[in-house]
C-alpha cells in the first residue's frame, strides 16, 4: 500500500470548535487510513480535554471574517452561543460526534492523547480535571521524541 | 480491471474494490482478506454481515456507526482489520470504499 505518511502528530493550541474538529477529524482520518496519529493538547487546546469544559466549546464569532457578520454584532451577548448551536446542528446532520464522544472514538482507534505539561501547570490543572483517555502529561521535548520514525509529520493547529 | 479469483473472474477498480457487488461470494471475500494478510474468523464474518446489512439499506458506514452498531466496538474493529479497518472491511465485503471523512 506504500503510503508515505506513516505518523501524524498534531499540536492543538486552540479551543474554538472549528480548530478542535479540524484536529480530531484529521487525527481520526489518519487512523482510518492505517496511519499512526497522536494529539498534544496545549494552551487553550486543553479546554477540549477538560471534563467540565469540553462540551461547552464555541465557534469564534468575533474577529472571524468568514462569519460574514459585523465584528461588533459578533460580540453581542448570545451571538456566539447561537452560532455554536447552529454549527453543532449542522455537524450532527453529518453524523459528526460531539467532542466527548469523538475523544472516545479517537482513543479507541489507537490515537494517542497527551496533555502539555507547561500549559497544565500554567492553568493550574490537575490530572483529575482531564478526561481519562489522556495517557499522560508530556513536555514538548517528550512529544518530539515520539516523532521517532521516517514519514512522521507534525502539525500545529 | 479484471481479476481472477479461483475459477471466477471479477471486475475491480484500481484500488481493488469490486465494481459489481453481485459478483461477490464468500470465497472472493476470503481471497481478498488473504491478500490483505487477514485470516477471516467468525467474528470477522459478523462484522461483514453487519456491513452488508448497512449496504443493503443504503446507509453510509462510519466509525461512529461502528461504535453504535452493537456488533463490535472500535478497538476490536481495529484489531480485526489492521491498517484502516473500514477500508479493509468494505473491500473484503465487496462493497465500495466509504466516501466519508469520518
Amino acid at each position: 500500500m506504500g503510503t508515505k505518511v506513516k505518523k501524524m502528530m498534531f499540536i492543538l493550541s486552540k479551543a474554538t470548535i472549528e480548530n478542535v474538529y479540524a484536529a480530531f477529524i484529521m487525527a481520526n482520518g489518519a487512523r482510518m487510513e492505517g496511519i499512526e496519529s497522536e494529539l498534544f493538547f496545549t494552551f487553550f487546546g486543553l479546554e477540549a480535554i477538560q471534563k467540565k469544559k469540553l462540551e461547552h466549546l464555541h465557534v469564534a464569532t468575533v474577529g472571524n471574517p468568514a462569519m460574514h457578520i459585523p465584528t461588533m454584532l459578533g460580540g453581542l451577548p448570545g451571538v456566539e452561543a447561537l452560532a455554536t448551536k447552529m454549527m453543532k446542528k449542522e455537524m450532527e446532520k453529518l453524523d459528526i460526534p460531539p467532542v466527548g464522544e469523538f475523544l472516545e472514538i479517537l482513543s479507541d482507534s489507537g490515537c494517542r492523547l497527551w496533555a502539555c505539561k507547561l500549559a497544565v501547570d500554567m492553568f493550574h490543572l490537575k490530572e483529575e480535571d482531564l478526561i481519562d483517555e489522556i495517557e499522560g502529561i508530556l513536555t514538548i521535548g517528550d512529544f518530539y521524541n515520539r516523532a521517532d520514525q521516517e514519514g512522521t509529520q507534525l502539525l500545529f493547529i | 480491471m479484471r481479476k481472477r479469483i479461483g475459477h471466477t473472474e471479477i471486475e475491480v477498480n484500481d484500488e481493488g474494490y469490486l465494481i459489481d457487488f453481485s459478483q461477490w461470494t464468500k470465497e472472493i471475500g476470503e481471497c481478498i482478506a488473504d491478500e490483505n494478510g487477514i485470516c477471516l474468523t467468525d467474528r470477522h464474518w459478523e462484522v461483514i454481515n453487519y456491513i452488508h446489512e448497512k449496504f443493503q439499506k443504503d446507509e453510509p458506514l462510519s466509525i461512529r456507526g461502528i461504535k453504535k452498531s452493537g456488533v463490535i466496538n472500535i478497538k476490536e474493529f481495529y484489531q480485526l482489520f489492521p491498517g484502516g479497518p473500514l477500508k479493509k472491511a468494505t473491500m473484503i465485503a465487496g462493497i465500495p470504499k466509504p466516501k466519508s471523512c469520518i
